[in-house]
Formats: C-alpha cells, sequence, structure tokens
C-alpha cells in the first residue's frame, strides 16, 4: 500500500513528440492518497488507461516522475514496483488450472506454499469459483475467465496498489454489480490503494471516493461524486457525467442575470469576469418544467420508468428536463432554472459567482 | 418438409474424383499390381503372391534402411523443432526487422532440393569446397566421401541449414498472434523468463508445432534428393535411407515386384507414424 505521486508526467508514444497533440497524456500531476480508492473517468482514447500503464511500470513516461511513498520508481520494472494490475480483457494462463493461475502470481514470488494455497482458497470463495478450483482454465466462459483474471490481482497482499483497466466489459450486468460492491468490500477491509478506470460513469461514481474525469490527455477535474455532479467544472464533465448530460447555451451576462435571447436569467450571483464564450450550464434535474417561467415546445418526452425526460426546444435550441414519474407535462410548457443548479462557463471552464 | 433428390450434384464432385483418381488412386493401384507379380521384361507377368513382402520383411538391407531412416528424422527433429522455437523467440517482432528476418528465412526454402545438394556437395569438398577446405584447415579430419559419420554430419547439417526456417516461419506466426495484454500481466505476476515461454508462448506455439514436426517428419523420411546428389547414398551404404534403396531397387537394379512391394509397405509406415504424430499430439492438446 503506498501514496502514489505522479509528478508533471507527459506520455507520448510518438518518437519525437513536439506539440501538444503528439501526447496521448498532456500532462497530469496528481497524488494518489494511500488507501484511496480512485476512478479514472473519461471517454476512449482519453488517457486513462496510458495514465494507468504509466504508474504500473508497463509504460515509461516521455517526461515526470512517479512516487512511491516519496521514493522515485520512475525507473524500476513492474516486477519491482509490486503493483497489481487487471486488464480489459481476460488474461488467463490456458493450460493451468484455476487454482494454479490464481497461485501463480504467488509463486512467481516464493511465497511459501501453505500461505499460496490460504490465499488461492480466500481469493477463490472471493470471485465465486472455488468449486472450479481443479479445472483447467480453458473451457471457462468469458466471464470466469475475467474473474480468474480479476482473482490473479487480488491474490496478493502486500501489493503497492490495484490498479483496474475497465475490468468488467465482459461480465454480465448482475455480476458486475456483486463484484464491484465486492470490490468496494475489499477496499474498505484491507485499504489498498485502488485506481480503477472505466469509461462507464455508474461504475466510477458507484466504486470511487474520488473520481478522477480525463479528457484528450488531461485531468479536467477531481472530486467526489456529488462534487461532479453540482459543480462541474469543465463543460465537458457536465456532458460526460449525469444521463441525460448537463444542458450547455450561450448566454450573455448582464450583473446577475443571463440574457439568453430573448429571456432574462435570474442568476444565484454576479460571475466572476472570464474571457471566451460565456456559457450557462444547467443539469436537467434542476430544469423545472411548470406554468410560468419562459416558453417553450415540447418534442420528445422519454419514460425512463423511475422519471422521465423531457426534450424540449428554448430559444431555438434543445435542451432536456427531467421531471417526476407521476408529473405531467402542462398544455402550454414552461421552464424555470433553479438557481441552485446553475453554472456559468468561460471557455468551457467554470467561473465562480460572486454574491 | 420432404428431401428432395438431386444428383446433379455429384457433377460438382466428379472434378475432384476424376483428379484424385489420376494422381493418386490409379498410380497406387499400378504399385499394387507390380507388387504381387513377377516381370522379366516384354511386359510378361507372373503371379507371385505375397512373396516380395515376405522377401522385403526379411531383408536386412530394408530393415537397416529403416533404422537409419527413423534416428536421421529424429535427430533432425530433435535439432530443427528447439532451434527453430529459439531462433522464432528471438526475431524482432516489430520495426524494419521483420521483413528482413523473414526474407532471410525464407530464402532456404525457396531452394529446389536438388540445388541445395548439390551446393552442399560443393561446399563440403574438402579440395574447393569452402567449408571443407577450412575445416580440413583447422586440422579437422573431415571428409563426407569417405568418412560415415562426416557423411551424416553433412546430410543434417544440410537438412537443419535447409528446413529449419520453416519451424521458424510457423512458431514466429504463433508467435505474433500473442496479444500485448499476455505479457503485461505476466509482467505483472512476476513471471520469469522461462514462465512466459512455458505458460504463455509455448501453448500458443502448440497447433503450429505440430504441424511443424508433422511436415518435417514425413519429408525426412521421405527424404532422397540431397542426400542423394550429395554423398549418394554413402560412404558403403551408410547414408542410403529408404528412399534411396527404394530407387536403386526399382530403377537401378530394375526389380519392379520387390520395390513396389516396398513402396506399399514405406507408404504404410509414413501413414502410421503420422497418424500416431497426430492422434498423441492432438490427444495431448485435448487434455490440457
Amino acid at each position: 500500500m503506498a501514496r502514489i505521486d505522479v509528478n508533471h508526467v507527459r506520455h507520448s508514444y510518438l518518437p519525437n513528440p513536439q506539440k501538444d497533440a503528439d501526447f496521448a497524456l498532456r500532462e497530469v500531476h496528481h497524488t494518489f492518497e494511500d488507501g484511496g480508492a480512485y476512478a479514472l473517468l473519461g471517454p476512449s482514447g482519453c488517457g486513462k488507461t496510458t495514465l494507468l500503464n504509466i504508474i504500473s511500470g508497463l509504460l515509461h513516461p516521455s517526461h515526470g516522475q512517479l512516487l512511491f511513498n516519496g521514493k522515485d520508481v520512475t525507473n524500476l520494472s513492474t516486477q519491482e514496483r509490486n503493483i497489481a494490475q487487471v486488464f480489459q480483457f481476460p488474461v488467463i494462463y490456458d493450460t493451468m488450472t484455476v487454482y494454479d493461475n490464481l497461485a501463480f502470481p504467488l509463486r512467481n514470488r516464493g511465497v511459501p506454499e501453505a500461505d499460496v494455497d490460504r490465499k488461492v482458497r480466500e481469493t477463490l470463495e472471493m470471485i465465486d469459483l472455488a468449486s472450479w478450483a481443479k479445472k483447467k482454465a480453458r473451457g471457462l466462459t468469458a466471464d470466469q475467465k475475467q474473474k480468474i483474471s480479476l482473482g490473479r490481482g487480488l491474490v496478493r497482499s502486500d501489493v503497492n496498489a490495484i490498479l483496474f483497466d475497465e475490468p468488467l466489459t465482459v461480465i454480465d450486468p448482475h455480476m458486475k454489480w456483486v463484484l464491484r460492491s465486492q470490490l468496494k468490500q475489499l477496499h474498505r477491509r484491507f485499504g489498498y490503494t485502488m485506481v480503477y478506470v472505466t469509461h462507464d460513469q455508474t461504475e466510477a461514481l458507484t466504486f470511487a471516493d474520488q473520481v478522477v474525469v480525463m479528457y484528450d490527455g488531461g485531468i479536467v477535474q477531481i472530486g467526489t461524486p456529488a462534487e461532479l455532479f453540482e459543480r462541474p467544472r469543465h463543460t465537458f464533465v457536465g456532458y460526460f457525467i449525469g444521463s441525460p448530460g448537463m444542458n450547455v447555451m450561450p448566454v450573455a451576462i448582464d450583473g446577475k442575470t443571463a440574457k439568453l435571447g430573448s429571456q432574462r436569467i435570474e442568476l444565484p450571483g454576479v460571475p466572476k469576469a472570464g474571457s471566451g464564450a460565456i456559457e450557462l450550464g444547467i443539469r436537467p434535474e434542476y430544469v423545472r418544467l411548470g406554468r410560468d417561467g419562459m416558453a417553450v415546445s415540447i418534442s420528445k418526452v422519454e419514460d425512463l420508468g423511475r422519471h422521465k425526460v423531457v426534450r424540449a426546444n428554448l430559444e431555438g435550441r434543445e435542451i432536456a428536463a427531467v421531471i417526476g414519474e407521476d408529473e405531467t407535462v402542462p398544455a402550454d410548457p414552461k421552464v424555470r432554472f433553479d438557481p441552485a443548479g446553475i453554472n456559468i462557463y468561460a471557455d468551457s471552464w467554470r467561473v465562480e459567482m460572486g454574491a | 418438409m420432404e428431401k428432395t433428390w438431386n444428383n446433379k450434384a455429384w457433377f460438382l464432385v466428379l472434378p475432384v474424383l476424376v483428379l484424385v483418381a489420376f494422381s493418386a488412386v490409379i498410380p497406387l493401384m499400378t504399385v499394387v499390381n507390380y507388387s504381387v507379380q513377377d516381370t522379366f521384361g516384354n511386359n510378361v507377368f507372373f503371379w507371385a503372391g505375397t512373396e516380395w513382402f515376405e522377401e522385403l520383411l526379411s531383408s536386412s538391407r530394408f530393415w537397416e534402411a529403416m533404422v537409419r531412416n527413423l534416428i536421421f528424422s529424429f535427430i533432425i527433429l530433435a535439432i530443427e523443432v528447439p532451434l527453430g522455437i529459439f531462433i522464432a523467440l528471438n526475431m524482432p517482432k516489430k520495426g524494419w526487422g521483420v521483413p528482413v528476418c523473414l526474407v532471410l528465412m525464407a530464402l532456404p526454402l525457396l531452394i529446389p532440393w536438388n540445388v541445395v545438394g548439390t551446393i552442399w556437395q560443393v561446399f563440403g569438398r574438402n579440395d574447393i569446397g569452402l567449408l571443407g577446405y577450412y575445416v580440413n584447415a583447422l586440422g579437422i579430419d573431415y571428409n563426407y566421401v569417405q568418412d560415415p559419420f562426416d557423411a551424416w554430419v553433412t546430410v543434417i547439417v544440410m537438412d537443419v541449414w535447409h528446413w529449419t526456417s520453416l519451424v521458424v516461419l510457423l512458431c514466429y506466426a504463433g508467435l505474433v498472434s500473442i496479444p500485448d495484454a499476455f505479457y503485461q500481466a505476466a509482467k505483472i505476476d512476476g513471471a520469469s523468463r522461462w514462465a512466459v515461454f512455458r505458460y504463455i508462448q509455448l501453448p500458443k506455439m502448440n497447433r503450429v508445432l505440430l504441424i511443424a514436426v508433422l511436415l518435417r517428419f514425413m519429408d525426412s523420411f521421405m527424404i532422397y534428393t540431397e542426400p542423394f546428389v550429395v554423398t549418394g547414398g554413402g560412404p558403403g551404404n551408410s547414408t542410403t535411407f529408404l528412399s534411396i534403396d527404394l530407387v536403386k531397387t526399382a530403377l537401378g537394379q530394375f526389380d519392379l515386384g520387390p520395390a513396389a512391394a516396398m513402396s506399399l509397405v514405406y507408404f504404410l509406415i509414413v501413414l502410421l507414424l503420422s497418424w500416431v504424430f497426430y492422434t498423441v499430439m492432438t490427444n495431448y492438446d485435448a487434455e490440457r
């Protein structure tokens, strides 16, 4: 278990990176606290896996430094870093039994056979494959194989950190939920430092204490699930987290009000000056549909079972609103924005609002 | 639903049947025909029954050639398979080295058998051959024309030079199909170089190795041209393998009956041994 400092790390897959666009990882400077559960969340190609592989030592960063508990490990091999990592697609040793697959990382490190046996049996229980122990691994289904991969990641108790690279992609939804809660439990019990890469926001939000949102090779926001939801620092976070994502619309600011076409929207405070295009962001959950406010025309109502998503047109622009399952859309619909949910963005970055 | 019978389909299979008949079945049947008869020329045949087979199976010349051939096959397999794996493991996986290595590896395979034989025949001569001359200059007494051991070494080295590439290329194809994630996982699991080979690379090469062993066994068990060109089966009979013996019987002595009987036995042995190899290796595969 260790605190991991990622110190101004940049990485490019090209031999001679010149401009920013050449970098898969533009610059990451962040500390993963000892015993923390982190999720790296972001769309495909944003550099999550690159960052993970740099931490585990499978990749050597082009620039920057990596510290485990304050000790520089940038030039240490994967073995020396003592890290566990679970990959997106199952990696199993075909010719071994399920038991031997789990014992492999321990035996490679010369752990006494009695301890191996105890740890392996424990892990087998955890991933629910105890009755398969003596079977050859090759005949298993994809999600059983992935459970073995997961098990190999969890079987060592002395690791500095456990890294997960979208480990539940191939697992069916019910099992996903079970495994995720087991991981969470493990984390509470043993206090491993865990970093979990995913592009699935539900997975990130349920697993992690701290979610690190990545976009285009950099970190755009780090926060608790609630912070990411209430106060997205970047419009990308607003779009990416939440379903449907945040409504973002260009506005002009005039003191404590924002002008959207012919409409005037009351703000909770005066935005501090920011440069570039000014936008107003509001989550569909804070858009109130009723008889007063700004006139909209409804284009579609999606009933999701627990709530309804209303797609409407406000000043020539699509917006979404979430209403309760038993609420109905009024005949002459109007919307109001709840001031608590309003964020103002300048050049896509959030600006603070004064009193 | 009633099944419709349509015999027109036979016409589609017909070309294959005709082809196989002319290329395999009919020639084989002629051989069967010869093997049970005796002839003194002028197309006069006498029924001989199983005489040639009995004679063959009790002839020490046949068994000696067979044992020589088995030893030869065993030795070249024991060299070419490990060596092929070793070279494949050390070939570059990406970059400009890949095409260079592949072309270098493929070169020996492209040379016709008799040319390979001629190359080594000249190469090994101790008067003008590059190899023979310098080996002798180093003080090692090497003469493949007179010494049976030297003749064997020459024939084996020649076969290794000619055919190891095949094993290399097959293994290499197996190796490059292994996803990177396996090597990454092995690093994470702290696997040694040997463990990576034993548990990741070897299992992935299993199937291609089966093909390599089968091909190399059948080929080496039927080898004719190269040793014939280099040593002519000598000195004495020391490098006379089954096929060389067969040709001597059939074309040298023109004993068609015994030669036909020998061909059939030879054919059955190759078939049987290939089947044994295949069954053993696929069973082993399935078990694991």
